[in-house]
């Protein structure tokens, strides 16, 4: 599974918005699409996914528990 | 843009970029060239590097502001300094109306995420804006209109709706099994299954951490205290 927001390409408009706000300097714009050049920087702040005005970017959270489950998904 | 400080060539062109935004914003659209032009003159220009404050809550505004270009987080801050997002403000849009119109104290503060580039008009200068060119109040009430509709919309979701609840019953039904992965939810995908805004949801994360209930560990949601997000589940 992959640790870097995603891109989807078709719908990056390249406006750049994400770039200015990213504050590692992760994200840069390359022919017209974002690009991701420093991933291991990313801290998943979200603020590329927050502004993007076309939703081309996306920081999904994995889920995961801490311990055994307890009670499970029937009772949730 | 008020002379003096440009020669006349970067001036002009410098004029003919904000002739050319202020066309595309809904405050001014529809405005001959002319028009435009006597708004242009009125402009001031501003940047603001990332996280800076351009305007503080409770404070009495500088001036009406479209984003030329980077984006401004409009936010309110609670007495124990939690902050509620209340907009994203992105190029051709403008933040600060409130206060130039009614005169009082900011209710909101706005901070620039990235580096940007505002173009202001000052109070006084858009009241003498409104009388010239009776227009652009149409615009100005549409933008408002459209504006009370997002924060009645928020408000609605902030007070009517009990989000942190099904923000909690999204992380215990997504959560991976055995060992394995879940599906990756954005906080898109979570405000859409808990019908409400973007803004709540990164609000709810951020309130459930503090309570213990989970960790929020790069892209990862650890749940730290299942039986707390039941709790918050079943309470809510």
């Amino acid at each position: 599974m992959s640790e870097t927001p995603l891109i989807d390409e078709q719908r990056c408009a390249g406006c750049g918005l994400c770039v200015s706000v990213c504050h590692l300097n992760a994200l840069v714009i390359v022919s017209k699409v974002v690009t991701i050049v420093d991933a291991v920087e990313c801290d998943w702040c979200a603020d590329c996914e927050l502004v993007c005005p076309t939703g081309a970017i996306s920081c999904p959270f994995e889920i995961v528990l801490v311990g055994s489950w307890r009670s499970h998904k029937d009772s949730a | 843009m008020r002379p003096g400080h440009f020669s006349t060539a970067v001036e002009q062109s410098i004029m003919a970029v904000q002739l050319e935004f202020l066309s595309g914003t809904p405050y001014f659209y529809g405005l001959n060239p002319a028009q435009l032009e006597s708004i242009a003159n009125r402009v001031f220009e501003k940047t603001a590097g990332r996280a800076e404050i351009i305007s503080m809550e409770g404070e009495g505004a500088t001036g009406l502001y479209f984003v030329a270009s980077g984006v401004v987080k409009v936010f309110k801050t609670s007495a124990d300094g939690k902050e509620q997002i209340l907009s994203i403000v992105r190029p051709g849009e403008a933040f600060n109306d409130v206060p130039v119109f009614d005169g009082g104290p900011s209710p909101v503060g706005a901070r620039a995420m990235g580096p940007v580039v505002l173009y202001g008009i000052t109070r006084d200068d858009m009241m003498a804006i409104l009388l010239e060119h009776p227009g652009v109040a149409i615009g100005v009430v549409r933008a408002l209109a459209e504006r009370v509709r997002h924060l009645i919309s928020l408000v609605e979701d902030l007070s009517f709706k009990h989000v942190i609840g099904r923000v909690a019953k999204i992380l215990l039904e997504h959560v991976g099994g055995d060992g394995g992965q879940g599906p990756r939810l954005t906080q898109q995908e979570m405000a859409a299954m808990a019908g409400t805004a973007r803004e709540v949801v990164g609000r709810s994360l951020k309130t459930l951490e503090t309570q213990g209930a989970i960790k929020l560990d790069r892209h990862r949601i650890l749940i730290t205290d299942q039986e707390a997000l039941q709790r918050t589940v079943e309470d809510s």
